[in-house]
């Protein structure tokens, strides 16, 4: 069953993104996010594994090993630096949010105030 | 729009996104397969780079330019999240009580903090030759500070972190990697192409801007990651909303 690591993927995204619609907690909602997006992670990872392949970096192997693809790991090393500060912005904003409103619950939040 | 019909949109759209991924799947190239066309020419590429690491060729040489984005986004958020956190008129700013620390966590945390910080140096400079870099490096470095704040407390932690060089070192990352890139207009080529001395392939020294660009990196994240924290450890142990006291204080 070669198809079942993509589909892995796209069960953990729609896993996050349930998550992010259903919930009642920014910071749950942010988590979520986190967790949509770690399936870029599944799906690069899945595309670029070769059988039997290494990790790719030729210090002290081979210079012929069959490795992985690294561009795809360039990519997943990308997604998780700026996934990483992005989370981080998103729980600046639900602290002032907390702050200002008094409440973390998306549904609560109605109304402009300046 | 109401929360029912709200989750019911998402089931539906659920169901047309698993039916398209589901379908859009079977036609990709089959796990695991030993044909992968970039993979095949970044490797050749790295090799004639003379870079050992393929991942950090490509991050810092062969597609630089992307990481340049990448680390625009990084420093964005920092920048954000400081805005974002800075002190409201309405609020005070409490003095955190010393927590109670047993001696050996204590002993461990004087062994390790700079450990840890060696590791991440190492990590950094070695991001040519070895798995690592300058962005694994630099959150090494900036939780290894952190070690600090676990094995003693937060007085201790504020003392060895110097935050306003570490607000400037994290735009002056930012800025280096960008002149970095003029190294290739002056030499006569393109916007952040390799034009340093490539050097013996596995050595310290190999890679030409490859090593460079890590540098910069790793000083950016490290400092990064540090006033993120930062911001939010303030956060959480100074300040004290005026409204509802009460809440944050503590070690």
């Amino acid at each position: 069953m070669t198809i079942l690591p993509f589909l892995t993927a796209g069960w953990i995204f729609l896993a996050g993104v349930y998550g992010m619609v259903t919930s009642r907690d920014i910071v749950h909602a942010v988590g979520c996010l986190a967790v949509a997006q770690s399936s870029t992670y599944v799906l690069l990872l899945t595309v670029g594994y070769r059988r039997g392949g290494i990790a790719p970096y030729f210090t002290d192997t081979p210079l012929r090993t069959r490795t992985v693809d690294p561009v795809v790991q360039a990519l997943a090393l990308t997604d998780v630096v700026v996934g990483a500060t992005v989370t981080a912005l998103l729980l600046a904003l639900a602290i002032q949010i907390r702050k200002r409103h008094g409440t973390v619950d998306p549904d609560a939040l109605t109304g402009l105030k300046g | 729009m109401s929360r029912s019909a709200r989750i019911r949109l998402f089931w539906a759209a659920a169901v047309v996104f698993a039916v398209v991924y589901g379908f859009a799947c079977t036609g990709l190239p089959h796990f695991g397969t030993a044909v992968h066309p970039y993979a095949t020419r970044a490797v050749a590429a790295s090799l004639r780079q003379r870079t050992a690491n393929v991942v950090s060729s490509v991050n810092f040489d062969q597609r630089a330019l992307d990481t340049l984005g990448e680390e625009s986004i990084l420093f964005a958020s920092v920048l954000g999240t400081i805005v974002l956190l800075r002190h409201a008129r309405d609020e005070r700013v409490g003095r955190p009580r010393a927590g109670r620390v047993l001696p050996s966590t204590r002993l461990l945390g004087l062994v390790m903090v700079p450990l840890t910080l060696l590791t991440g140096v190492y990590i950094v400079a070695h991001g040519q030759l070895s798995p690592g870099g300058g962005f694994q490096g630099g959150v090494i470095l900036a939780t290894g500070l952190h070690m600090a704040y676990v094995a003693a407390d937060y007085r201790v932690l504020k003392r060895i972190r110097p935050l306003a060089v570490l607000d400037a070192s994290d735009a002056f990352g930012a800025g280096a990697f960008a002149a970095l890139g003029l190294a290739g207009l002056i030499a006569g080529g393109a916007y952040l192409q390799n034009v340093l001395p490539l050097g013996t392939f596995g050595q310290l020294s190999s890679g030409g801007l490859v090593p460079l660009l890590n540098a910069a990196v790793g000083v950016e994240v490290g400092s990064g990651v540090i006033v993120l924290l930062a911001s939010f450890l303030d956060q959480a142990v100074e300040v004290r909303p005026a409204q509802n006291p009460g809440s944050g204080g503590g070690t």
